[in-house]
């Protein structure tokens, strides 16, 4: 539904290059999918976010909206609503206010628009609290007004820019499932930029990772963690052994990449060798950190804390040829 | 009472004393002495003297006649009714004018910011004479402004542009300006520009945002700069004697030549007196408004 093909940004810089925020980016989002823009600060994820919404113009490609270039379009004209990071709440209107704002612009008829409003705050769990004003709201609160303000126009694409980024962890991990309920309910296509890779693989239905202005793999969560296309990947979406193809005898174009989860280690037994530098406890993992006669460091993650090996103690690593992807250095 | 709270009310008392004392001395004695004045006689070359009175009160509203009857006499409620709406006008061009110029301002990037705002106080740094006799420079019939229709050919016959109302407001509006400029701008430079992205986002044209984003926050600003354009103006005196040709007297004016050449200092006095309690009511009324307006 939503296809960007080719596109690019840049951005002018007084006296300097331009910074190129976006370099030919192409990727498409489908009808009613929950998909997320997933990478580090400075990586473009805001950017093309903005794009999507219209605060900014491509400096070349095409943005196309159910088949329409809508590039040259402004915000306003685009059926696509954004939530932004620090919610920008209108201060000066109370909650129900704020939802009704974008049905009042649409010129939805006076009744229909109170029904929807109520609608909206029944939806985000805040149907008593349409004669606040956002200053008397929490964080969470706040959130939520965003959302329903967001949703009520029933917008086609709903964006979502680190819209956890503000709140604790316990709140966090209920708006995401609250954000995942929403998204199955309404049908909207959820686009949605983070840096928390666990968020990501939590909520996505794909994930695209970026880095530098690019797309570097777009996939289903567990198609990106157990098949990361790049080194940067495998070390970005949880925790990875980036093993240098030459110090376990294989050709130095490479890297193997193997998860923390997948690697055992037992009393010293030939193949490959090292010695245990660290043992932690986890409580529900034991993380064992094993040095090689090179010094490449691997790490195994284990449930079982049993064995008797201890930091200074002569091991061997080993891992299913499964479990490993060999990626280009 | 126990020796924290002694000590507690003593040190109080000395973190506000320097306050009440500024109020005191520069803004609470002054009012005090004028209103004192207007309750007396005028002295034969000007100062006060006893006993006290209210003549100056009953010569704002009455006229001696020979026989020493009172006539009601409108004169100076006129001249008090045309002050306020020159004031009032002043203050609306302002705001009309005030709050693009500040919205501009606040669109740029910051060292345009910078130098936009010191434009705009720029002014202060001439002595107000000098810039109103730079007015009567260009407003005059052989100055800049008729010169220059004259040369463009649009006239013939030079406009009548200084020492009429046009000319008093222009004075005004150009002196008191920068005064509702600054606090709008002070007001809108701490809006959230998301607040407009998102209003935008929201469906909302440019007339839409303006109306229902942009005023509702710039409002707080642009009635501060209200206040410091309409009492000025109500009191100038400058202004609209110089532009004005002193052909019709206004508060100010009428203000200090009781001090001066009519040496009538309890009248002018009372006329102060008046003025500052109706601009106090004001100001109390719009305290009660904001304070109802807030949750």
């Amino acid at each position: 539904m939503i296809e960007i093909e080719a596109v690019s940004k840049s951005f002018p810089v007084k006296g300097g290059k331009d910074i190129d925020a976006l370099r030919s980016v192409s990727v498409s989002i489908g009808d009613s999918e929950f998909f997320t823009l997933l990478g580090p600060s400075g990586c473009g994820k805001t950017t093309l976010l903005r794009l999507i919404a219209g605060f900014e113009a491509p400096t070349a490609g095409q943005i196309k909206l159910d088949g329409k270039d809508v590039a040259a379009l402004p915000p306003q004209k685009r059926p696509v609503n954004t939530v932004f990071q620090s919610y920008a709440l209108f201060p000066h209107m109370n909650v129900a206010g704020n939802v009704a704002f974008g049905l009042e612009m649409l010129g939805v008829p006076k009744a229909e628009i109170g029904r929807r409003v109520r609608d909206a705050l029944d939806m985000v769990k805040l149907s008593d609290f349409g004669g606040r004003m956002p200053a008397q709201l929490s964080g969470g609160q706040q959130q939520r007004v965003a959302l329903a303000r967001a949703l009520a126009p029933k917008p086609r694409v709903l964006l979502l820019d680190e819209p956890l980024s503000a709140l604790d962890l316990k709140l966090r991990k209920q708006m995401q499932s609250e954000l995942k309920r929403l998204q199955g309910e309404t049908g909207i296509a959820f686009v949605l930029v983070t840096h928390d890779q666990e968020e990501a693989l939590a909520m996505s239905d794909r994930i695209a990772v970026m880095r530098d202005g690019t797309i570097l793999q777009v996939g289903g969560p567990r198609d990106i963690y157990d098949n990361p296309a790049t080194t940067f990947v495998a070390d970005f979406i949880g925790e990875s052994n980036l093993v240098p193809g030459a110090s376990i005898g294989r050709a130095s174009t490479i890297t193997v990449s193997v998860r923390p989860e997948n690697v055992s280690v037992a009393a010293a037994a030939g193949g490959l060798t090292g010695t245990l530098a660290a043992v932690t406890y986890l409580g529900l993992d034991t993380v064992y950190d094993a040095t090689l006669k090179d010094g490449t460091r691997i790490r195994s993650r284990s449930r079982d804390a049993s064995t008797a090996l201890k930091a200074g103690d002569p091991v061997t690593v080993s891992w299913p040829a499964s479990a490993e992807r060999e990626l280009a250095t | 009472m126990s020796e924290a709270g002694t000590m507690k009310r003593s040190s109080a008392l000395l973190l506000i004393g320097p306050t009440v004392l500024i109020i005191g001395v520069f803004m609470v004695l002054p009012l005090v002495i004028a209103v004192a004045y207007s309750f007396l006689t005028a002295g034969p070359y000007g100062g006060v003297q006893q006993p006290p009175t209210l003549d100056a009160y009953v010569q704002l509203l009455f006229q001696r006649d020979f026989d020493n009857t009172l006539v009601f006499s409108p004169s100076y409620i006129w001249i008090v009714l045309r002050s306020i709406s020159i004031a009032l006008a002043t203050t609306l061009v302002s705001l009309a004018l005030g709050l693009p110029v500040a919205w501009y301002i606040v669109c740029q990037t910051p060292e345009r910011r910078r130098m936009l705002l010191f434009l705009v106080t720029l002014p202060f740094w001439i002595n107000t004479l000098i810039r109103t006799y730079c007015w009567i420079l260009i407003l005059r019939d052989e100055g800049l402004a008729n010169n220059l229709l004259r040369t463009m050919g649009a006239i013939t016959q030079p406009l009548p542009l200084l020492y009429n109302d046009g000319a008093i407001l222009l004075g005004m509006i150009y002196t008191f300006l920068p005064f509702m400029v600054l606090p709008i701008y002070a007001t809108l430079e701490r809006v959230d520009p998301r607040l407009i992205e998102a209003a935008y986002d929201l469906y909302a044209n440019r007339w839409a945002v303006a109306r229902r984003v942009i005023w509702p926050l710039a409002k707080p600003g642009a009635l501060a700069g209200a206040s410091l354009v309409f009492a000025p103006a109500l009191g100038s005196f400058l202004t609209p004697d110089l532009l004005g040709g002193g052909k019709k007297l206004l508060i100010g004016s009428l203000i200090q030549m009781q001090f001066t050449s009519s040496r009538n200092w309890p009248f002018g006095a009372a006329v102060a007196t008046v003025v500052t309690i109706a601009i106090l009511i004001g100001f109390a009324l719009r305290a009660r408004q904001t304070a109802r307006a807030l949750p």
